[in-house]
C-alpha cells in the first residue's frame, strides 16, 4: 500500500507541476524557453529556502523529474560544495552535481542529431 | 516567417479554440504525472539494483533523457507533446527534447555551427541562468554562514 501511495504521490505532484506550466503557458504569453528558464530559477529558489527537499521526500520522482528539481539540484550541489571547500564550492557544486544530466542531454543530443533526419515535422517550436 | 508581435497575438487568438483550458490542463496532468511516475518507477528500479540514492537518481535523469532523445529522434514526442503542453516540456524529458529537437533540425546547416550549435538554443539559457542563480546562491550561503560562526 505504500507502494502504491509512492506512485500516486509522484503521479499527482509531478502532474501538478506540469498544470502550473500549462497555467503559464495559457495564461500568458510565456514561450516554451521562458518557462524552462523560470523553472530552472525558481527550484534553484525553492532548494536554497530548504523548501524543494521536503517536496521531493514526499514525492519523488514526481519532484526530482520536472525542472524545478534540476535547479534544487545545483542548489543541493552548490551548498555541499561550499560546506566542503568555501566560496570555490559556489563555482564547482552547481555544475558537478547536474554533470549526469548536462552530459547525457549534451551527448544523446548528438547521438540523435547524428543518426536522426528531421522529416517533415511542422515547426510551431 | 516574420511576423510583429501583434500579429502573432492575433495568430494566437485565432488558435486559442484549439487549445481551451479545460482541455489543456487535464491533459498537462495526466501525461506529466506519467512522466514523472515512470521517473519514480526508475528511481525504485535503481535503488533496488543496490545503488546510492543520489547515483540512482542521476540514472534516472540520464535514463528520462535517453529515451526522450530517442522518442524525439522518432518523432514520437512530438506528437506527445502535441496533447500533453507543459506535461511534456516541464518534465525533463521536455529539457532533452529541447535539445534533441534542434540538433536534428539544423544538421543540414552543419555539423559545428548547425547541429552542434542549436542544440543549445533552448538548453544554453536554461543552463546560463540555473548555474547562475546557483552560484548567486552559493556567494550568498557562504557569506551568510561566516557572519552565523
Amino acid at each position: 500500500m505504500d507502494m502504491l501511495m509512492e506512485y500516486v504521490w509522484a503521479f499527482v505532484i509531478g502532474g501538478l507541476f506540469c498544470v502550473v506550466g500549462q497555467l503559464l503557458i495559457d495564461l500568458t504569453k510565456l514561450t516554451p524557453a521562458r518557462i524552462l528558464v523560470s523553472y530552472v530559477v525558481a527550484g534553484v529558489f525553492l532548494g536554497a529556502i530548504g523548501v524543494y527537499q521536503p517536496i521531493i521526500d514526499f514525492a519523488g520522482g514526481g519532484a526530482t523529474v520536472p525542472l524545478t528539481g534540476f535547479g534544487s539540484l545545483l542548489a543541493k550541489g552548490v551548498k555541499e560544495a561550499v560546506d566542503k571547500d568555501g566560496l570555490l564550492g559556489a563555482f564547482t557544486g552547481g555544475l558537478t552535481s547536474s554533470a549526469a544530466g548536462i552530459t547525457a542531454a549534451v551527448f544523446f543530443g548528438l547521438l540523435a542529431g547524428l543518426c536522426f533526419k528531421s522529416g517533415s515535422k511542422i515547426n510551431e517550436k | 516567417m516574420n511576423i510583429s508581435n501583434r500579429e502573432y497575438g492575433e495568430l494566437t487568438k485565432k488558435r486559442s479554440p484549439n487549445s481551451k483550458m479545460y482541455k489543456t490542463l487535464p491533459k498537462a496532468f495526466l501525461i506529466g504525472g506519467t512522466i514523472c511516475t515512470i521517473g519514480e518507477a526508475l528511481l525504485n528500479l535503481y535503488s533496488y539494483l543496490g545503488m546510492s540514492e543520489e547515483n540512482a537518481a542521476a540514472l534516472t535523469s540520464m535514463s528520462l533523457i535517453f529515451l526522450s532523445a530517442l522518442l524525439t529522434g522518432l518523432e514520437f514526442y512530438d506528437r506527445i507533446a502535441q496533447h500533453g503542453g507543459a506535461g511534456t516540456l516541464v518534465p525533463i524529458t521536455g529539457f532533452a527534447n529541447a535539445v534533441v529537437s534542434p540538433a536534428i533540425d539544423f544538421k543540414s546547416e552543419g555539423y559545428v555551427l548547425g547541429l552542434g550549435a542549436k542544440m543549445f538554443v533552448i538548453a544554453g539559457p536554461v543552463i546560463v541562468y540555473g548555474i547562475s542563480a546557483s552560484v548567486v546562491y552559493g556567494i550568498i550561503y557562504y557569506f551568510v554562514g561566516l557572519f552565523m560562526k
